[in-house]
């Protein structure tokens, strides 16, 4: 037995009061959960404490939190870890508990998940459009493909990822990392007979697959490896490079002007970057008529850059290229990547390690995944 | 007032599963949930759904292990109806969109699963549950034309008509704590099991027997509620489920002096006989010194003989359990578990087509006893059973609706409940706290009404049940708010779980024999001559007034079962 404190968040809307801060000690063992901590000190000292819970074990995606600043299922959350991180993080070893962010907060550690993250799985047409025909018996369909989709279909709806999403934090219209996941799984399944329309909705939408930012934010919040932001990019991977749509964001050519620049010169030429997202991916795309009126719009920001020093006019305008055997290295992660010459999606390499698996000759496959079990550690426990 | 020609109680498979399929036939529909649908328990479901669907198999053969694996208590008119629809079941749900997992012709892939003669359970990696329910809602959220959801609503109470029809529910909104009436012409229940009223249980927080007591409450009779399964592999740390699935794909129970001793107790199926039956071993094993870990009160659970990418793979949730909640990789070293409380076979009694002996009221699902699981469910039948029978309901109901005029639920009704929630808010501090009753409730189910269970026990459980019910009138609540206030709805589900409690160990009592899932050290024996029969409880004035019925036999008897 050890004892924690826990800093909850609370509010309570009845009350005409704003939300404040309160402190319960709980007594639990090292590595039970946050969640247990809280519903200790619920059970205990105060059954007003305001938190959505059920299984206890990370499958109903019911207690999605803060828990000192990262998003992510109290259940799960393990209370010497969330101490540590606290200590980690210059804190005082008390772990901070908040609702969830970018939602509204109903009461305590409850947040409206309808008013934005059930709105937006609704916004991607989330059920299955039937290929036609449909068969007596099931569809017949490649092993790979169902595994691959299970990524995607072992989302639990937490909202970890949603919580966190900095573009929608900036941008709420933003579809945002889990519906987007969840339009995945429909691209990502073959029954599904509107892979094209689908991409073609995503693209089109400024507020679709090309408003993600990649800062791995995501990522990191999800408790269930579900990449959301691996899966936009697959999204974009396929609208792009499978289905050649071409959208109204400038999306697709921005992404074809960066392989195209990092490929030629191992680095990002970013005085190239803009005028060939705009204008086509060329040196002459800086002559589009599209791409001039962006350059304008844009000067002022490179004047500064030149004034205060951040811009060379020399690499700004001829770029600056890695020797030759750094170069060849970059082009060989393009060529495993993408498959020898851009060809056929069979032979890209796969992002996704539902299909692929772990390397077997890694000693702890999933040691990235958080603290690996120490030897001995069950011993203790028993 | 809201009025549905069909309104569902509960949104987990048999809920969702009735939802979709009233809707189909053309009727009004409301589905109502405290938690938010894909919150419900089934998402918890991992391993599988069974349906002979190999060419090679046959429906007579999933029947018969069912009526095996039920101790010859379940009901073969109601387990053949199950078992013969099992394949058109499964191939609609992967036509709507679950993502079953497939061999390497693509067809879909079926795993071995306890107490089944061959392989026959389809799966989604060990999230088969989550799998469909998610698949359901978004079934759900297509047809919201015809399908009125109503989320983290909480039903305090059904009503009948004068003639004892029922006719609606009275519900309260959990965000804002309004409460009101809903008018139905039909009710069905699909909110689950009773686990809670276990401690430890593999079920959630939620499961707490809602819709049992709401229909015992208005009359109708609960069927087989002793039967309570113990899953074989549950974590000694805190309960949670470590799927069968893992034993289906070649993991082994050791005990503590490394004996795969489920050679002993059952030399041909071993770690895949019935659940009961491995429960049972898993105890006896420690009951007789030969457990693991500090306390002796553990089995190894070795899933090391699984290839590690087939883990990562098909067992991929319980790897997640094992690093999460027991430290413990599960891919180099074995896991502590024991068997703990994981499924009621009992519950409302209804016929094939979910109809409970009240008009309009209809169950499904785990809280519905239909029965077929008898005294022991296999695995990866309940999945099955919540879709099949919630489809049957969906329908019936459905149909009936067409034939009637709506009724109406009187403002009594409504103020009733509203008064019984005013009570309890203006309860007065000082009596025991709602969690400390309900953990003695899990503490004394969990030792006299568990794997073993004689007399003494059962009496003790029983005494100390009813006083918990008089302790639960006056229990002490701190919230009283109207915006989710979750201690006011804990002293309704207390309420509730008790009634559960007190029908099981009233059935157990009254069961003097052994079978199935409920064993009495005092009977030790199967009794085919007196006890081929069910027990049925009706709310009497001082506790449940008993009587039986009889156990439908269609084909198969009873013989001596071994695996």
């Amino acid at each position: 037995m050890a004892e924690f404190t826990l800093r909850l968040r609370r509010f309570d809307p009845e009350s005409g009061e704003g939300a404040y801060w309160e402190q319960h000690t709980v007594q639990l063992e090292e590595h039970h959960s946050v969640l247990e901590g809280i519903l200790q000190a619920k059970a205990h000292t105060d059954g007003s404490i305001g938190i959505r819970c059920s299984c206890r074990a990370a499958i109903c995606g019911s207690c999605g939190v803060r828990i000192n600043g990262e998003p992510g299922l109290a259940c799960n959350t393990h209370l010497d870890h969330a101490r540590e991180a606290s200590i980690q993080a210059g804190s005082d070893g008390v772990i901070v508990v908040e609702p969830m962010g970018n939602m509204p907060v109903i009461k305590d550690l409850i947040v409206d998940m309808d008013a934005v993250h059930w709105k937006k799985i609704r916004r991607v047409t989330p059920w299955l459009i039937n290929r036609q025909p449909v068969p007596e018996r099931e569809y017949i369909v490649e092993r790979e493909s169902m595994v691959d989709v299970t990524q995607t279909m072992a989302c639990i709806q937490c909202g970890a990822c949603v919580s966190d999403c900095l573009s929608m934090e900036v941008d709420p219209g933003f579809i945002g990392p889990a519906a987007l996941a969840k339009a995945y799984r429909f691209v990502g399944d073959p029954r599904d007979d509107q892979h094209f329309e689908r991409l073609n909705d995503l693209a089109d939408d400024p507020l679709g697959i090309y408003d993600c930012t990649h800062c791995f934010k995501c990522v990191q919040a999800c408790p269930k490896e579900v990449n959301p932001m691996g899966q936009i990019m697959r999204l974009r991977r396929l609208a792009g490079s499978d289905h050649d749509i071409e959208d109204p964001n400038n999306g697709r050519r921005h992404e074809q002007a960066f392989t195209t620049l990092v490929r030629g010169y191992g680095l990002l030429h970013e005085a190239e970057l803009l005028p060939r997202s705009y204008g086509g991916d060329s040196w002459f795309g800086k002559f589009h008529p599209a791409a001039g009126k962006e350059l304008l719009a844009s000067l002022p920001v490179v004047l500064k850059g030149l004034i205060r020093g951040k811009v060379n006019p020399k690499t700004a305008a001829f770029g600056h290229k890695l020797p030759k055997p750094a170069l060849d290295a970059v082009r060989a992660i393009f060529d495993r990547v993408e498959g020898k010459g851009h060809s056929t999606r069979a032979e890209r390499h796969e992002l996704n390690l539902y299909v692929t698996g772990y390397d077997e000759d890694e000693p702890d496959g999933h040691a990235h995944e958080g603290a690996a079990p120490t030897p001995g550690r069950q011993g203790d426990q028993q | 007032m809201p009025s549905h020609d069909v309104l569902i109680i509960g949104a987990g498979l048999a809920g969702q599963r009735a939802a979709l399929a009233a809707a189909q036939q053309g009727a009004n529909v409301a589905v109502m949930s405290k938690v938010h649908p894909v919150r419900s328990h089934s998402v918890a479901a991992a391993g599988g759904i069974n349906a002979a669907i190999d060419p090679t198999d046959d429906w007579r053969s999933h029947a018969y292990d069912t009526v095996k694996g039920s101790d010859y208590l379940g009901d073969q008119d109601a387990i053949e109806v199950m078992c013969s629809e099992a394949p058109e079941e499964v191939m609609h749900l992967e036509h709507i969109g679950v993502t079953f997992h497939r061999n390497d012709r693509g067809e879909l892939d079926l795993r071995a699963f306890g107490g089944a003669s061959m392989n026959r359970t389809a799966y989604v990696a060990d999230i088969t549950g989550q799998a469909i329910l998610h698949v359901l809602y978004e079934q759900l959220l297509k047809h919201s034309g015809q399908v009125d959801r109503f989320e983290e609503w909480f039903v305090t109470g059904l009503v009948a008509d004068d003639d004892g029809r029922c006719c609606g529910a009275v519900a309260r909104d959990v965000r804002t704590g309004r409460i009101e009436a809903f008018s139905a012409k039909n009710v069905i229940l699909a909110c689950g099991g009773a686990g809670q009223a276990y401690y430890p249980t593999t079920n959630g927080l939620i499961v707490t027997g809602d819709g049992i007591a709401l229909a015992y409450r208005l009359g109708a009779p609960l069927m087989d509620m002793e039967m309570v399964q113990y899953h074989p592999t549950t974590l000694v740390e805190n309960g949670l489920l470590i799927t069968e699935g893992a034993r289906g794909e070649g993991a082994i129970l050791l005990n503590s002096d490394g004996e795969r001793f489920m050679e002993r107790y059952a030399p041909n199926k071993r770690e895949l006989a019935s659940r009961d039956v491995v429960s049972r071993a898993e105890q006896t094993e420690i009951l007789e010194g030969r457990g693991v870990g500090a306390n002796k009160d553990g089995i190894y659970l070795d899933i090391t003989q699984v290839p590690r990418k087939r883990i990562l793979e098909a067992l991929r949730e319980i790897v997640n359990v094992g690093r999460d909640f027991a430290g413990v990789d599960i891919t180099t070293e074995p896991i502590m578990i024991r068997p703990g409380q994981h499924y009621i076979m009992g519950g409302v009694k209804t016929d094939v087509d979910g109809a409970t002996p009240i008009e309009g009221l209809y169950a499904a699902g785990e809280v519905a006893c239909v029965s077929v699981h008898g005294g022991n469910r296999l695995g990866a039948n309940s999945l099955l059973d919540t879709l099949i029978f919630g489809r049957r309901a969906g329908e019936h109901a459905a149909k009936r609706a067409a034939a009637m005029a709506m009724p109406t639920v009187g403002h009594s009704h409504l103020r009733d409940q509203e008064a019984m929630i005013a009570q309890i808010l203006a309860r007065p501090t000082g009596g025991r706290r709602v969690s400390a009753i309900k953990a003695e409730l899990g503490a004394t189910m969990n030792k006299h009404v568990a794997v073993y269970r004689d007399a003494e026990g059962l009496n003790t459980a029983l005494e100390t049940v009813k006083r918990l019910r008089e302790e639960a009138a006056t229990a002490h609540i701190d919230d009283r708010g109207t915006v989710f206030n979750q201690d006011v709805l804990g002293a309704i589900e207390l309420d509730y779980m008790i009634d559960c409690a007190e029908a099981t160990v009233v059935g157990a009592i009254e069961r003097t024999e052994s079978r199935g899932a409920q064993f009495r050290t005092d009977y030790p024996d199967r009794n085919d001559e007196e006890w081929i029969k069910h027990i049925e409880l009706r709310r009497g004035d001082d506790g449940p007034d008993i009587s039986y019925s009889d156990v439908t036999f269609t084909q198969w008897q009873p013989e001596v079962r071994t695996y």
